[in-house]
């Protein structure tokens, strides 16, 4: 029978699953630190976004597949992010509002 | 029939192959139909947790009250020990745990090895099982413990209840889901189904599954928890 699928060495999840317990550790750190502002936020994310790629990469064999299926799954998500500015925007809005009509009495 | 993957793409994987893949008279995707359907569910979960996540995002920026600190609320004494946020990370650490775990048992799977896939599988399921046990308890935690409601709390802004809620619920919902799921597909391998029909990508797909929810939990962990 033809060898499918997705078939690779033992050890590379292994290397990666022990990559995924390090980060996790890491991002736990933060908190336990208490680091605040930039460096917090920008550590969570870097953290955040390693593990996410390394499981899409590997865990999910995203690196292994033809890109015609690659790029119809990752790149859709892309439009999020204009989403997420737009909302961003909109939240700042009803904060503003907020603060004007319920607190300093608008 | 068994050689449904005899589709498997073949040839160079740049831009020229993407164009040969959409283009040719044959299907686009060189993967098991079962599986490319999975990756498109999987891209609309992805659209559904993250519309959950940005709504999230925007009730937080716009709340007046102060937010609740969630190293705080999550926060355990364990052996006289005050621990922030120690459930969650045990959570993170079980999740983790499990996908690999999962991708093992994945690997198992191609190399048709019958009683280790299963093994693997079943530990998947319990470190699966454990999480959810663990999000249940934090829920009676929060509720009953901390009175916290979706629509209020008495720690601060009564957004964070109701994200609190709907977010861990909606991922501990998937958590369970795939527990069963993974059930019948570790059943179906125990009783050999796969050794006839030679479907045994079906565990790969059951792992794509898998890996999102652990997917999906590096977002919730890092947005919601430690933010």
């Amino acid at each position: 029978m033809a060898q499918s699928g997705q078939q690779h060495p033992i050890g590379i999840y292994l290397k990666i699953w022990a990559l995924l317990f390090i980060l996790s550790a890491l991002s736990y750190t933060v908190d336990i630190l208490q680091l605040e502002g930039y460096l917090r936020w920008s550590l969570i994310l870097l953290f955040m976004l390693l593990k996410a790629g390394l499981i899409v990469a590997v865990f999910m064999h995203m690196m292994w597949e033809r890109l015609a299926l690659v790029y119809t799954i990752l790149l859709p998500p892309l439009s999020l992010l204009v989403l997420i500015g737009l909302m961003a925007v909109e939240a700042d809005y009803t904060f503003l509002t907020r603060l004007f009509f319920f607190h300093d009495g608008g | 029939m068994a050689h449904d993957i005899a589709v498997a793409a073949t040839g160079e994987n740049d831009h020229i192959g993407i164009v040969r893949d959409w283009s040719a008279d044959k299907q686009v995707f060189g993967v098991p139909w079962g599986k490319a359907m999975m990756w498109i569910f999987l891209l609309s979960d992805t659209f559904i947790f993250s519309c959950f996540l940005t709504a999230y995002m925007t009730v937080r920026m716009s709340a007046v009250e102060p937010w609740p600190n969630a190293s705080e609320v999550f926060a355990l004494t364990l052996f006289g020990h005050h621990l922030p946020l120690i459930l969650i990370a045990i959570m993170t650490f079980v999740l983790i745990t499990s996908s690999g775990t999962m991708a093992m048992a994945v690997n198992f799977a191609y190399r048709r090895d019958r009683r280790k896939t299963a093994l693997m599988l079943l530990f998947t399921i319990i470190l699966g099982a454990s999480f959810v046990g663990m999000q249940a308890f934090e829920w009676t935690k929060l509720i009953v413990d901390e009175g916290i409601r979706p629509w209020g709390n008495p720690l601060g802004a009564a957004q964070f209840g109701a994200t609190f809620f709907m977010i861990t619920g909606f991922h501990g919902l998937h958590v369970s889901a795939g527990v069963i799921y993974l059930a019948v597909v570790a059943r179906k391998v125990l009783r050999g189904d796969y050794d006839r029909n030679g479907r045994y990508h079906n565990v790969e797909i059951a792992g794509l599954y898998w890996h999102f929810v652990d997917l999906v939990w590096v977002f919730i962990f890092a947005f919601y928890y430690l933010w």
